[in-house]
């Protein structure tokens, strides 16, 4: 089946990682009589989903470099603690554009703390693990100094729209209208693809291969829009008294602004070659004169300020910041990352597959709690399933290489 | 007169009698060995305690052991050669800090176990009764809803203190459960309790029961932080929810009405009864002797410990003047955001 599918020009690696996401799915639907799927559910998961996805995304570069960032949960409490004080004690909540401010202020913060572990890593050899292990307790404890332990509360009206809880949707109309315009440039994608290797003579895949790509493709971004304005709003009344539908939360939006910039970064710019490069063979890029030392440092600063974006998420679906947000996110971000195919060993990693890795974690946290199991026995599920992903990855990468 | 109120009489008796001696602690020296005052709130313990030990003319002395368990022992032993009468000891950890709890038995000091256990009979445990701000939550939401669907959200799995305060709500709860009045549709434990995890086992919970849930029993602050936000984004603020600390967040959701009850634990309370105590017990009374103390041993040794618990303060909308009048928090912290119409009476 897997040459199958490689002829028929599908990633296999990817399409195996969709297919077990979809068993998981089927059977958490089946073990809560259904509720795993309904509307209001996948629109939580959605939503959950985001905060480990986002910073997965920036996760794969680092991975791919053949580094490690243990420091994510904590870089996101600092970040969601600088806002959440900017907002609370500084500006006032409600004054104008703070909300706006502490964001820049907060992207900026984490852009800070990677520039502070890029510098240690790149420019006085420190091994990343050690640097973002020791980040890992520095910025917890500058989390906790910035207001001396206490939460800060609550946030600007405004801000609390993008974690996607009351009017935190862009509603049915605009969802159809991007689910569209989605759909048109996958469709885009493979005729541009298809025309562009007749042009060059190269092996193409079978029509109907590519045909059921953009199908596959299209059916999917419909059916997440279909499904997120089927859920009706508790926040809005229509005009004849009915709920209106909630459409693509913000946090979706944002994800996959992350998602798509990213993905442009690492195939169409020199940085995204670099980091690549880099990971595949680290001696090989130096000696080409590829400048790593700028590299590293510019890669934890990208990590920085996702963590930061993850930050403004959480702070604004709690409606406050806690300097304990983010515990064990850099363990669920790095598995996600892991289970989505990036490589520890470096050099390989896709933002989709980290994404559906992220989703594959938050699902099992999602359906389980559906199920009332504990969060003891959830923990071990999870870990067994990082176990099995990698597990899954070494026998498929062994045999391609065979 | 029976033999009953003899007896109650009798332990009257004994408790003036007790209560009446830090009067004769002149110019004795206590001393207090803090675990990490790095930490916020233990500035207000050593305020109250220094102020009380000043009213009774007694000095304080203290060290830091900045979280070090080694280091501890070693400023106890400096605390004792200083010529303490009486040791307040937080611990860093219950078991490690026994040798240094055996100096002092040997210098015949007395020692009082400041908030977190010291596993050893001969202290006096002294910290805020968990199991009754369990039952406090309860009591504030029950007294709202006295029937329907209930949702436990409950505080960190590695932390004992969680179960303390379960089983105090439970205990609560049981009668209303038993007779069917009142139905638990979801219960979570809270990892670290953090926030954020309380906020997704709640829109889990919500989900599962098709928002059927008519009150929600958290565990603390943080936690019922994250449960508002989940009842906010399904529209249903207002429905009773719990919560403990005292946080100032927290009380402004007091205020707003947006949460029932917030189980307030005086800082100042404990470190003026600690101070007190130690100074009865350089005085000479046994720990088991002093007021309010009996034997405890529920802690993981099972060990008979002589323990004072001191009964926390619920705070909900009526009494949110007991923490402004007690500089906890500033009324325009605690009043901020609230509709001019719907002030509670703290906020006037």
């Amino acid at each position: 089946m897997q040459t199958w599918l490689a002829k028929a020009g599908f990633d296999v690696r990817f399409t195996s990682l969709v297919l077990a996401l979809a068993l998981i799915w089927l059977a958490l639907a089946i073990a809560t009589e259904g509720l795993f799927l309904s509307p209001r559910n996948l629109y939580n998961l959605s939503i959950q989903t985001c905060v480990t996805a986002i910073m997965a995304c920036g996760m794969v570069f680092i991975i791919a470099a053949r580094q490690i960032d243990l420091s994510v949960g904590s870089q996101m409490a600092f970040c969601g603690m600088l806002i959440a004080f900017v907002q609370a004690e500084w500006l006032g909540a409600e004054a104008p554009y703070a909300w706006l401010l502490s964001i820049a202020i907060g992207i900026v913060g984490g852009m800070l703390l990677g520039a502070f572990q890029g510098w240690w890593t790149a420019y006085r050899g420190v091994p990343a693990f050690i640097v973002t292990l020791a980040g890992y307790l520095m910025f917890r404890g500058a989390a906790f100094l910035v207001a001396d332990g206490q939460t800060l509360a609550p946030l600007s009206t405004v801000y609390q729209r993008i974690g996607g809880g009351i009017h935190g949707s862009i509603g049915p109309a605009w969802s159809w209208a991007l689910g569209a315009l989605a759909c048109a440039w996958a469709i885009g994608q493979v005729v541009l693809a298809r025309r562009s290797r007749a042009s060059y003579n190269a092996a193409m895949p079978p029509a109907w291969a590519d045909a059921a790509k953009a199908l596959i493709t299209c059916a999917a971004l419909l059916g997440f829009v279909g499904v997120v304005c089927a859920y009706p709003d508790p926040g809005s009344v229509g005009e004849d008294g009915t709920l209106v539908g909630k459409g693509i939360g913000v946090p979706v939006l944002i994800l996959i602004g992350v998602a798509m910039v990213l993905t442009v970064v690492a195939r169409r710019t020199r940085f995204g070659r670099y980091v690549f490069a880099y990971g595949g063979n680290p001696e090989a890029a130096l000696l080409s004169g590829l400048p790593t030392n700028r590299v590293l440092l510019t890669l934890f600063m990208l990590m920085g300020a996702l963590a930061a974006v993850a930050a403004v998420i959480t702070t604004s679906r709690l409606n406050s910041g806690t300097h304990s947000i983010g515990q064990m996110a850099e363990l669920y971000v790095i598995a996600a990352t892991v289970i989505g195919g990036t490589a520890l060993a470096g050099g390989t990693g896709t933002i989709p597959g980290a994404i559906v890795g992220a989703l594959v974690i938050q699902s099992l946290d999602n359906g389980m709690v559906l199920m009332d199991v504990s969060s003891a026995k959830r923990q071990i599920f999870i870990g067994l399933i990082l176990i099995g992903a990698v597990w899954f990855d070494g026998l498929y990468t062994r045999r391609q290489i065979r | 007169m029976n033999l009953k109120h003899i007896a109650a009489l009798a332990t009257l008796t004994s408790l003036a009698l007790s209560v009446s001696q830090p009067a004769q602690a002149k110019g004795e020296l206590v001393a207090v060995s803090w675990s990490n005052f790095q930490e916020e709130r233990w500035k207000k313990d050593e305020t109250a305690i220094k102020a009380t030990l000043a009213a009774a003319g007694a000095k304080y002395i203290s060290a830091d052991a900045q979280g070090s368990n080694e280091k501890q022992l070693a400023d106890i032993e400096a605390l004792i050669a200083k010529g303490a009468k009486a040791l307040i000891i937080l611990a860093q950890d219950a078991d490690a800090i026994l040798p240094a709890v055996n100096k002092a038995r040997e210098a015949r000091i007395p020692v009082v176990a400041y908030d977190r256990l010291i596993q050893d009979g001969g202290v006096l445990y002294l910290t805020f009764d968990n199991v009754e701000v369990g039952r406090m939550q309860a009591r504030a939401v029950l007294a709202v809803k006295p029937k329907g669907n209930y949702v436990f959200i409950k505080g960190s799995p590695t932390d004992p203190n969680a179960n303390f305060l379960n089983n105090g709500q439970r205990e609560v709860l049981k009668a209303a459960m038993d007779k069917g009045d009142i139905k638990i549709v979801g219960e979570q434990y809270t990892d670290g309790w953090a926030p954020e995890v309380a906020q997704k086992n709640m829109e889990q919970i919500l989900t599962r029961n098709n928002n059927k849930v008519d009150a929600v029993v958290a565990s603390n602050d943080g936690t019922a932080g994250g449960v508002v936000a989940a009842l906010r984004a399904q529209n249903m603020i207002g429905i009773p929810v719990s919560g403990q600390d005292g946080d100032v967040a927290a009380l402004n959701r007091v205020a707003r009405g947006e949460q029932t009850v917030s189980v307030w634990k005086d800082a100042r309370e404990l470190g003026k009864a600690a101070a007190n105590f130690a100074l009865q017990m350089a005085g000479g009374t046994k720990p088991a002797e002093v007021k309010g103390a009996s034997l405890w041993s529920g802690g993981s040794k099972k060990l008979a410990i002589p323990s004072v618990f001191l009964k926390p303060l619920p705070i909900t909308r009526d009494s949110l003047k007991v923490v402004i009048d007690a500089g906890w928090a500033s009324k325009a912290q605690v009043c901020a955001g609230v509709d001019a119409g719907k002030l509670p009476a703290g906020c006037k």
